[in-house]
């Protein structure tokens, strides 16, 4: 994990550390627009917040709690977007007795935008999933999943462009390899495509062709692998171009901070993931000056 | 660790970007990101709550009906090569297999092979419902009857040998020696003959892992019985009123 340590400085000292000799003179947010995007991972089916006795997380989570907190976000910024990146299914009785129904329906009544397919979500096979799908409000999204052969063919789409208070904001979704980890019977002809080509494609698709100000992933990947040809959400930010956020799932990894990753422009990627089970929400803002030639050519990232 | 993961973190980094063609629009000049716990400091929202109510009444009124009753705890490590809670499994997969794939294929099953790892829970002595099936097997993992030739059926027997973990089985024998050899096999009421084929039950998450999961890499044919682990389980505690299971002699390795 090459965490880019000196660059790091916390807010409390409210310093900043200027990169190649560009200052930040811009901290105020006046005329500004803003973006905010929410998000979670792996929620499992936890519908329900951990009992008070649970050994490792009493009085955490829940959808109803969830629900608060999204909705005073968006009292605060309308602005805002929410995602999930996978594993919506399978952990909980619920999943058992309907299927993602449920899952499905709160993720809706939420207003989630946008979700991407793990490898859990195919637990009750393809069928399984296309069941669910006239429950759901919000798009699934993924890039590097062929669905052509299947009966979930013309349900997903590989991207989609929000556009919001005038910012044109790309989102795709990149789901992990299913052999060895969905049984074919489930997965049936699913293709899965190379997720770091398909990335390539995609990014450059939406920040050339559709001259988009934001590129979000919505990956179930995993965050890092030993093995740097194992596709992950840190081989992705750092192989990537105009990608500026990933939101990652699989792995449950609960990380101290989002993760901040070099492209292949030398620009800064984020690289984030909540953990699981509905316990946190991940929150990220872009901000937008309005004003030409504002704070020179500095991006601020607070993290 | 979990109140370092759950914390607020905000640390500051300036960079490089260039949005020169964006202008019209706005650059981007900062970005923001924390992490929000869900925790007690939230009240959750009434009407979602509410939304929820008629399905977590259906789910509690299932699964938290006793369905049977277990004496004594069954667990999975009061043995050394079998314990309780996996020979009462292994032996319930057998009994509520066999009648199925009889009616099905014609064939006798001969024996039951599960991962020790596939068995999510033990079961606690006192009533038992069918949330206890859901803790023990959470996948949608299937039964799946494996046909396996002579060699195959003596190469598991040597990979259940050298596991480090019991994983259960039921309808064989194994016998090792002091020095971890094998000292005999029996199937059913038989000594293993090495030159005949035999029908295994298993989950169908071992068949599908092949040889990547070691138990099964060379099979001749796999019959899927389409019968759900977990429900096996919860029809086997709706038949049983008492349920039981110890350590036996089923896999042992003798003394000096």
């Amino acid at each position: 994990m090459k965490r880019r340590d000196f660059l790091k400085q916390t807010a409390a000292t409210s310093s900043f550390v200027g990169l190649g000799g560009l200052g930040l003179n811009s901290c105020a947010h006046f005329g500004q627009k803003k973006i905010t995007i929410l998000h979670t991972n792996d929620v499992h089916s936890h519908i329900e917040t951990f009992p008070s006795t649970h050994a490792r997380w009493a009085n955490l989570g829940g959808v109803a709690r969830r629900a608060a907190l999204v909705e005073s976000i968006r009292n605060e910024n309308p602005n805002t977007l929410l995602f999930d990146a996978g594993d919506i299914f399978q952990g909980t009785p619920y999943f058992n007795f309907y299927g993602g129904e449920l899952e499905f329906k709160l993720m809706s009544k939420l207003k989630y935008d946008a979700a991407t397919i793990g490898n859990h979500d195919f637990d009750n096979g393809i069928g399984g999933l296309l069941a669910q799908v006239p429950h759901a409000s919000f798009e699934l999204l993924s890039a590097n999943y062929d669905f052509t052969n299947t009966e979930m063919d013309g349900y997903t789409k590989p991207y989609k462009i929000y556009s919001i208070d005038g910012i044109k904001i790309g989102v795709y979704g990149l789901g992990i390899q299913l052999e060895g980890l969905v049984l074919k019977r489930l997965c049936k002809e699913t293709q899965y495509l190379n997720p770091f080509e398909v990335a390539l494609d995609t990014e450059r698709q939406l920040k050339e062709k559709e001259n988009c100000d934001l590129v979000i992933c919505l990956s179930h990947l995993g965050y890092d692998y030993a093995n740097p040809n194992r596709p992950s959400d840190t081989q992705l930010a750092e192989r990537t171009s105009y990608t500026d956020l990933i939101i990652g799932g699989h792995t449950h990894t609960f990380l101290d901070k989002p993760d901040v990753r070099t492209n292949q422009k030398g620009n800064s990627v984020l690289v984030n993931q909540v953990g699981c089970y509905g316990i946190n929400l991940g929150r990220i803002d872009f901000y937008f000056d309005s004003q030409k030639n504002a704070s020179a050519n500095g991006v601020s990232i607070t993290v | 660790m979990t109140n370092s993961k759950i914390k607020h973190f905000v640390v500051i980094i300036t960079l490089c970007f260039s949005f020169a063609c964006k202008q019209e629009k706005g650059q981007l000049i900062e970005i923001e990101g924390k992490q929000i716990p869900v925790d007690s400091s939230l009240s959750g929202i009434d009407s979602l709550t509410a939304f929820i109510a008629p399905y977590k009444k259906r789910v509690d009124e299932v699964l938290d009906s006793t369905l049977a009753h277990a004496p004594r705890s069954l667990d999975l490590n009061d043995g050394e090569r079998n314990t309780s809670m996996g020979n009462f499994l292994a032996d319930l997969i057998f009994e509520e297999t066999a009648p199925l794939f009889k009616t099905k294929t014609g064939k006798e099953l001969d024996f039951v092979i599960m991962n020790h790892g596939g068995v999510r829970a033990i079961l606690s002595a006192g009533p038992v419902t069918a949330r206890n099936a859901y803790e023990i097997m959470p996948f949608e993992n299937y039964i799946s009857v494996v046909e396996l030739d002579g060699t195959a059926v003596r190469n598991l027997v040597l990979y259940l040998a050298g596991a480090r973990r019991a994983h259960p089985i039921a309808g064989m024998q194994i016998v090792m020696d002091q020095d971890g050899g094998l000292e005999s096999i029996t199937i059913g009421d038989s000594p293993f003959d090495e030159s005949r084929s035999y029908f295994v039950a298993t989950s169908d998450y071992l068949v599908a892992g092949g040889s990547e999961i070691g138990f099964f890499p060379n099979v001749e044919s796999t019959t899927d019985t389409g019968y759900l682990l977990r429900n096996a389980i919860i029809d086997h505690f709706r038949k049983k009123d008492t349920l039981t299971g110890q350590v036996d002699d089923r896999f042992i390795m003798k003394d000096q």
